[in-house]
């Protein structure tokens, strides 16, 4: 079995060659390994130059088999594979070698990479001559979507696909969709109300013909893969009849339990034990709370069923599990606020006129527990002072390393907010003041303007411990002003910290339900950070909004859209290519042991009892090995990872093409990059 | 049960007897077997590493290497003790160069300190968690009956290394002696400075701070501070007058060691527990919950 292999060393401009001696890895590899018919070295080949000297080698050398050492195969695979095809090769006959960030970027000693990139490329050499031509296969899409959480990032994407006539199904967690936008008063830079602009998009995705709400609901589980999703969803019971409800809101004006409400009203205000979270929640239906309900603790009241004029109230209503089919799946999932408890020395829990950044918006907000009222814990003291402290829980290596990104913008919005309404003096505390997008320095010089004071540096600690007559009764900041260079104290009213922004407190649970990871902070890891922040490495699943990262209201909405995009396209062309490097069994060998079934971890092995063998659905198949490991009559064949390919590579690898030449490499790290 | 190496450091030996008496007293009370260190050595406090460090380290280092190789742990009452072996320990275990360095210098007298072998704990960590709530409420006997406490940490239990409290309002003693039925009062200075060596280097900034702390504790209600370290006990207590004179002030608090109040708690006399040391006397606190003031500490000794 005769080969001819052309190998192609890129040098990533400085990034391979600048440690690696490709020149030299490419002459050892043509020289010495056996089938290679040519091996050459390139500056960038994944250009339309280098590409095209694949094609035109394949084409004049009659090559068979392709490696290219090179980037990530998850950059640059496709490039090769589609420079293989345009000159007639089945494109699962090119290799990719990642020299760059397997070995240039991590090593530093130039001869120690030279030898481990000739290793490699020897054993992709060896390995890519017992390849096979492999053929890709399509599955359609279904033009369902489901998207996972109904704040502004998950509504834009659903209203977009839906625009199009595409059904779109919107798991949210909360009785209402709005998420935390619905909660806000004003929006920075433009002070333009929340609510004013969030509300059209809520009652415009409630009424859309192709949008299906399912809220008070949670994701179960999630099977198949990209196209043909399975999901389940469980509907909470809210114990109201939704076919009947009106929304007239006799219920909630009935029951006497009043609750602290920790969700909607960040614990500022209450609400009843059945409710609607505000007033323009949608759907428009409330819901009962079972840990209060007094039916529900103490088997008496029903006052909500009793004055209900429609009769919707339905104690008896069990949560029900909806099991859907979607072709791709964006989640949208948000936010938590930083727990503030977790700093003590900031007070709050403890000093009753320390609130958290969410609060102060409950507050701000004229249908919030105040009316709109900047007032003191009481209720009724409006303070004449008001600190703000920024990077509570970020920016610090005790709680999270990373910038929220969006405090600065509201700490300044509540500053202007506290200027504005009551006239007190503001001062913010900050370590650095991070504006950076459109019109938001414009946003900064106007509230420095107004009057607010801004003093550098992180706050010591807040409190209520007097060291001057000063001091008595106040809220005093300690904080080193590092522009002065002093320390400082001083007292105030009323104290708002401006919690960091972090991953919700199952995204783990999740991601590993929808088959993406996180990053070590916990946000949801996107394909590439900068190339592709919709997509992630799973298929079909995509991100928008703040659970990818913190991130603002335009950027929720833009990363929205761009998955909306992405999906419609995927929707219009109707079909996906399902990578061919996946599992098949040998149905005539296979025992029926079933012992691949459970393995599998895509639940993609079958059992045909009729026939009592296995078989492997190509389209869940991700290639993983696990069966064809676990498979004691060894019958599952693992396309590109078949024994006699690997056991070749593992040769390639120790043969040592590099063995006594090691001149020009010593020459080379002497010389330094020579380009 | 475990047995602790005990470092108990010079304070504890001098101007700290009541702190080494109640550790004692409760330890034997409470079952935590407590071995000293043979021949120990003053730790150097916080002097010694501006003076010289590799000899700072070195001289904290040898009690580390002279601790009984059958113990793994070592607890220090005093804070600046605690902190010290913490730190040498940590930064021997972090940095090898400067294990390297130490073990050097104990080598010159045949020792060597194999870094991470003993954990330093402060005992506050001890009665926390391994003692634990369980057994040091059952052993109450509810004499302190509400006294109102106030909990002072002082810097060094706390900071910097503080893995498992919080270093700016931890909360240990405040737990220990509410299980132990004593009023923990909101105490936000707890883990403020008490000028330490100020008091002797420039009296003005010492006594501000040591009159921020009395005066947190007045207005709390407190009827008697607890801390955990000499110095603290030593400001405090000492200089109350002092503080009293130079602001026109009239503070009354005794300064307890956290030990003495936890013996009260226990039963054990009062001068047993070198209750009566003090200078501002905490009798007559003790005495305002007389119903379960232990007899026999009515005729302790009283400083003069």
């Amino acid at each position: 079995m005769s080969r001819r292999v052309g190998v192609y060393v890129c040098h990533c401009g400085s990034n391979i060659a600048g440690t690696i001696d490709c020149e030299a890895v490419a002459r050892a590899v043509g020289e010495r390994v056996a089938d290679v018919a040519v091996s050459r070295d390139y500056k960038f080949m994944c250009s339309s130059l280098g590409q095209s000297m694949i094609q035109e080698d394949i084409e004049k050398e009659k090559l068979d088999r392709v490696v290219v050492a090179a980037c990530s195969p998850h950059l640059h695979e496709k490039t090769f594979r589609r420079a293989c095809s345009n000159a007639g090769l089945n494109p699962y006959l090119m290799q990719m070698v990642n020299v760059r960030e397997h070995i240039s970027w991590v090593t530093k000693d130039q001869v120690e990479a030279t030898r481990k990139a000739t290793a490699m490329v020897t054993g992709a050499v060896e390995r890519v001559k017992r390849q096979e031509a492999l053929e890709p296969q399509y599955v359609p899409v279904n033009p369902a979507t489901l998207v996972v959480g109904g704040g502004i990032a998950g509504l834009q994407t659903a209203i977009e696909i839906a625009e199009f006539g595409h059904p779109v199904y919107v798991v949210e967690r909360e009785p209402s969709i709005g998420g935390h936008m619905a909660q806000f008063d004003k929006t920075f830079p433009t002070l333009d109300c929340s609510a004013c602009i969030l509300t059209p998009r809520m009652s415009e995705a409630g009424q859309h013909d192709c949008i299906h709400l399912l809220t008070w609901s949670e994701l179960e589980s999630v099977s198949g893969s990209v196209g043909n999703f399975k999901v389940r969803v469980r509907k909470k019971a809210r114990y109201v009849n939704s076919e009947i409800c009106t929304g007239c809101g006799v219920c909630e004006e009935k029951c006497p339990i009043k609750v602290v409400d920790d969700v909607f009203e960040a614990g500022l205000g209450i609400r009843k034990a059945i409710y609607m979270p505000f007033p323009q929640a949608v759907p428009k239906m409330p819901v009962i709370d079972t840990a209060h309900c007094i039916w529900f603790v103490r088997g008496k009241c029903r006052a909500c069923e009793i004055f209900c004029p429609t009769k919707a109230i339905a104690f008896d209503q069990k949560d029900e599990i909806v099991e859907l089919e979607v072709g791709n799946i964006v989640l949208a999932t948000g936010y938590d606020l930083f727990d503030c408890r977790r700093l003590p020395q900031y007070g709050y829990g403890r000093l009753d006129n320390v609130f958290t950044s969410l609060e102060f918006e409950r507050m701000c907000n004229a249908a919030g527990p105040t009316g709109g009222r900047i007032v003191l814990r009481d209720r009724e003291t409006e303070p004449r002072s008001v600190a703000v402290i920024h990077c509570v829980g970020s920016r610090d290596k005790r709680t999270n390393e990373y910038c929220s990104a969006t405090c600065c913008m509201a700490a300044l919005k509540f500053g202007h907010l506290v200027r504005e309404r009551i006239g007190a003096e503001v001062y913010s505390f900050y370590i650095d003041i991070r504006t950076f997008s459109k019109d938001y320095d414009e946003f900064y010089q106007r509230v420095m303007d107004e009057g607010v004071h801004f003093v550098r540096g992180r706050v010591a600690e807040v409190t209520d411990v007097p060291r001057s007559p000063a001091e008595e009764g106040k809220l005093v900041v300690q904080c080193e002003d590092t522009l002065l260079g002093v320390q400082r104290r001083i007292p105030v009213d009323m104290v708002i910290l401006m919690g960091a922004l972090e991953p919700r407190a199952d995204a783990r649970d999740l991601a590993l339900e929808a088959g993406i990871s996180c990053s070590m902070n916990g946000w949801f890891t996107e394909r590439h950070p900068k190339l592709d922040p919709v997509a992630t490495m799973t298929d079909g699943v995509f991100l928008a909004g703040a659970c990818q990262g913190p991130k603002d209201i335009p950027s929720s909405v833009a990363q929205g859209a761009a998955a909306a995009a992405r999906i419609l396209g995927m929707i219009t062309r109707g079909r996906v290519e399902i990578e061919p490097v996946v599992a098949t069994i040998d149905e005539e060998r296979c025992s029926g042991c079933r012992i691949c079934n459970a393995l599998c971890p895509f639940h993609a092995i079958e059992f045909d009892e009729a026939r009592h063998v296995s078989h492997v659905q190509a389209s869940l198949c991700k290639g993983c090995g696990t069966c064809v490991a676990a498979c004691p009559a060894q019958v599952i064949r693992g396309a590109h990872f078949m024994n006699e390919q690997i056991f070749a590579e593992i040769e390639g690898l120790l043969a040592d093409a590099w063995s006594d030449v090691s001149e020009p490499v010593a020459a080379f790290a002497a010389g330094g990059v020579d380009d | 049960m475990v047995r602790y190496a005990f470092y108990p450091g010079c304070s504890l030996d001098v101007s700290a007897v009541a702190y080494d008496e109640s550790v004692k007293a409760v330890c034997a009370k409470l079952g935590v077997d407590l071995v000293p260190i043979a021949d120990w050595n003053c730790c150097g406090a916080t002097e010694y590493w501006g003076h010289d460090a590799l000899i700072a380290q070195a001289l904290i280092a040898r009690n580390l290497a002279r601790i009984d190789p059958e113990l793994e742990q070592v607890t220090a009452p005093c804070a600046a003790c605690y902190l010290n072996l913490a730190k040498v320990d940590r930064m021997m275990r972090e940095v090898p160069a400067a294990a390297e360095r130490v073990n050097r210098a104990l080598a010159a007298g045949g020792l060597h300190y194999e870094p991470g072998r003993v954990r330093v704990r402060h005992l506050i960590d001890v009665l926390y968690e391994d003692v634990g709530r369980e057994r040091l409420t059952e052993a109450s006997t509810g004499s302190l009956d509400g006294l109102r406490v106030a909990p002072y940490y002082g810097c060094q239990v706390v900071r910097p290394f503080c893995d498992n409290d919080d270093s700016e309002q931890p909360v240990r003693m405040d737990e220990v002696l509410t299980w132990l039925g004593a009023e923990v009062v909101e105490y936000p200075v707890k883990s403020q400075c008490c000028g330490g060596h100020m008091s002797q280097i420039s009296e003005n900034e010492a006594f501000e701070l040591i009159r921020r702390l009395l005066d947190c504790a007045h207005r709390s209600g407190a009827e008697v501070i607890a801390c955990m370290c000499p110095m603290c006990q030593l400001n405090l207590d000492a200089y109350q007058g002092r503080v009293n004179h130079h602001f026109g002030t009239g503070y009354h608090l005794p300064v307890l060691f956290f030990t003495q109040v936890v013996g009260v708690a226990l039963g054990i006399e009062h001068d047993v527990l070198g209750i009566g040391r003090e200078i501002v006397p905490a009798r007559e606190a003790l005495r305002a919950h007389g119903a379960t003031v232990v007899a026999a500490a009515e005729g302790g000794r009283d400083v003069p």
